[in-house]
């Protein structure tokens, strides 16, 4: 199966709320950790190799737009 | 300081006979140059090693020796007293701050000879080897404080400068095979480059004698109370002695380091106040990654250390400089007999450069899980130390060393591919797995049997030939249930064997080519392969 990059989360807000609450009252370490297992957790949740290239590059690509 | 070994000083007996051409000079007497004497010695070819310095490996160096260059000592007669000596261990533990986060058993399987791991001082197993090299009398001379200087290309052979204590001299040779270490002068002389990545970190290398109360395993901590944001690996070696790595980071001071007060207060506060312990060998070293394009240089071949360079983590240097030696020896002894064209040294290079890349990429990836390179691998590093404890799919994420296990060439010329199905994992270009045999009415194992010349193994072999000669290339037929009992049933399972089912091995104990049916012809033809000779 692809990587699905239509839109799939059924409440968009919600979930982008839950996401920056998670980094509230966080120094930047604990941040990066947070995040660091987020990205740990959902990547081995997919498993597929070619998906989680994909999404690698996908990213990646995010930061070399102007 | 040292209490539990005493460096011998070796002879620098000049070399009498300096007018003769020699079919090999080695020129390195550490693991692997010693390996690769032994090794031709057995098999007939008169070596001469030329070694610059007069004592064995200075420090411990070289601890953790794995089963498969285990195997190749036990094969050139030399892993016996290895094995009484040193520590046999299978178990690796990994700590994260207090914490076991993760446990791994690196011999789940039983029914081999050799243990995964032993943990010797390379100056022991230098010792060894030497004493087995002794046994093998005038074929093997080795003549220590002689400095290979010079070498020049002559066609059909070479020429080399030695520097020995009574002066210089010219020496001929038909092949160098340059095991002389990470240095290695002789890649100097010839101009070839040496590339690849230096790590930016330092690590304090402690050997500690004590009586202590760890078992014999390997333990990591990421992170601990006694050497905070930092990274120790404790190691039990023999006679008592433990050796303990701190990792220190880029900015420490490598001469300041390695003084007693400061190495002495790190060692106190990991081991308590209480724990008598002295220091036997302190060091401090940063580590690198680097190979050579190749490895022959026309009459000129590295191996080892001077050919390839990885990190500690992973015990991978002289374990895979012990399987160069394997793989080149029996190569170069058929070449010097005229019984394979010189092109068959050219697989020694496409065997071995895939290993050292193997090795480099998992010392790499190790290092760079040990000492992240910046904020955001260092987070993803912690967060997995920190998801193993209760998530178990972080736990082969954490990578404190991959230790060394052979790597192998399915991709080699020498292999003559399958054409046949098989299940199990001992395809073309793999090291053969050992197993229980009954041989004589004794109990023994499979690797003994798969000693010397090329071997057909083959299943019953009701039909099976006589040994055969390929073109003055001797190929064994070993038929396991009559020359060999398959006792517990391992080789069948293993190889995969049905009725007639036949392997050719090659020297090095690798698989060259398998079939169902015994076919002589088929061996011919992919012993020939395997020799280079089509
Ligand atoms: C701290 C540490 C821990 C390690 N742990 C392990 C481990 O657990 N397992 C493992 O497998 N490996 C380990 N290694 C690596 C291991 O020590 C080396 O890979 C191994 O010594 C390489 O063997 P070698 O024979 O290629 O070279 P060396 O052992 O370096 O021997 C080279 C020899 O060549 C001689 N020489 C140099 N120049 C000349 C010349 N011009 N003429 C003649 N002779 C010359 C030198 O005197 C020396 O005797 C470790 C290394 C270090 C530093």
């Amino acid at each position: 199966m692809p990587l699905n990059t239509q839109p799939n989360i059924e409440n968009p807000d919600a979930f982008y709320q839950r996401l920056v609450e998670l980094h509230q009252d966080r120094s930047e370490e604990q941040s990066r950790l947070i995040n660091a297992s987020l990205v740990l957790l959902l990547a081995n949740h997919v498993g597929d190799a070619s998906v989680l290239e994909e999404a690698m590059r996908i990213a990646a690509q995010t930061a070399d737009q102007p | 300081m040292m209490k539990t070994y005493t460096y011998q000083t070796l002879p620098a007996e000049p070399l009498a006979d300096r007018k003769s051409r020699r079919p090999v000079v080695v020129a390195g007497a550490g693991p692997v140059g010693l390996t690769m004497a032994l090794d031709l010695a057995v098999r007939g070819i008169p070596v001469l090693v030329l070694d610059d310095n007069n004592t064995v490996s200075v420090g411990s160096r070289g601890l953790c020796y794995a089963k498969r260059p285990l195997e190749i000592f036990d094969r050139l007669g030399c892993a016996a007293p290895m094995l009484e000596k040193g520590v046999s261990w299978k178990i690796g533990k990994i700590f994260r701050d207090t914490e076991l986060v993760y446990q791994f058993d690196l011999l789940p399987e039983p029914g081999h000879q050799m243990p995964a791991f032993i943990n010797l001082q390379q100056y022991h197993l230098e010792d060894m080897l030497i004493a087995r090299a002794r046994e093998l009398g005038e074929g093997l001379q080795l003549h220590w404080k002689h400095k290979v200087v010079s070498v020049q290309d002559a066609g059909d052979h070479l020429r080399l400068g030695v520097e020995a204590p009574d002066g210089l001299f010219t020496l001929e040779a038909e092949w160098l095979i340059a095991c002389d270490g990470a240095g290695s002068p002789i890649r100097e002389m010839l101009g070839v480059p040496f590339t690849g990545r230096a790590f930016q970190d330092r690590f304090l290398i402690a050997d500690v004698l004590m009586k202590a109360p760890f078992p014999a395993e390997r333990w990591f901590w990421f992170d601990p109370p006694f050497h905070r944001n930092q990274s120790v690996l404790l190691h039990r070696e023999a006679d008592d002695v433990w050796r303990i790595d701190f990792q220190l980071g880029w900015d420490a001071d490598p001469v300041e380091e390695r003084k007693p007060e400061r190495v002495l207060p790190r060692l106190r506060s990991m081991l308590g106040e209480d724990t008598a312990f002295e220091l036997e060998w302190v060091s401090v070293y940063q580590f690198a990654c680097r190979r050579l394009d190749r490895f022959r240089h026309g009459r000129v071949i590295f191996a080892g250390d001077s050919a390839h360079q990885v990190s500690p983590f992973g015990a991978r240097g002289a374990n895979t400089g012990v399987q160069d030696a394997d793989n080149l020896a029996w190569k170069l002894a058929l070449v010097l007999g005229g019984k394979a064209p010189e092109a068959l040294l050219d697989s020694y290079d496409a065997e071995r450069l895939v290993a050292a890349d193997d090795n480099i990429g998992h010392s790499s990836r190790a290092t760079d899980f040990i000492t992240p390179k910046n904020a955001a691998s260092r987070a993803f590093r912690d967060a997995v130390l920190r998801l193993a404890r209760d998530h178990a799919f972080a736990r082969p994420l954490i990578n404190s060393g991959r230790l060394s296990t052979p790597t192998p060439y399915p991709g080699s010329p020498l292999n003559t591919p399958d054409t046949e199905p098989f299940a199990g994992r001992m395809r073309p270009g793999t090291n053969c797995s050992d197993a229980p045999v009954r041989a004589g009415g004794e109990d023994g194992w499979l690797l003994h049997q798969l000693q010397g010349d090329f071997v057909a193994m083959v299943l019953g072999g009701e039909n099976a030939s006589e040994d055969l000669d390929v073109d003055g290339v001797r190929c064994r037929v070993l038929r396991i249930g009559a020359d060999v009992e398959d006792s517990e049933g391992l080789i069948a399972a293993r190889y995969d064997l049905r009725p007639g089912t036949t392997y050719l091995i090659r020297p090095d104990q690798h698989v060259a080519a398998r079939w169902r049916a015994f076919d002589t012809r088929a061996i011919a033809a992919a012993l020939r392969r395997a020799t280079a000779r089509d």
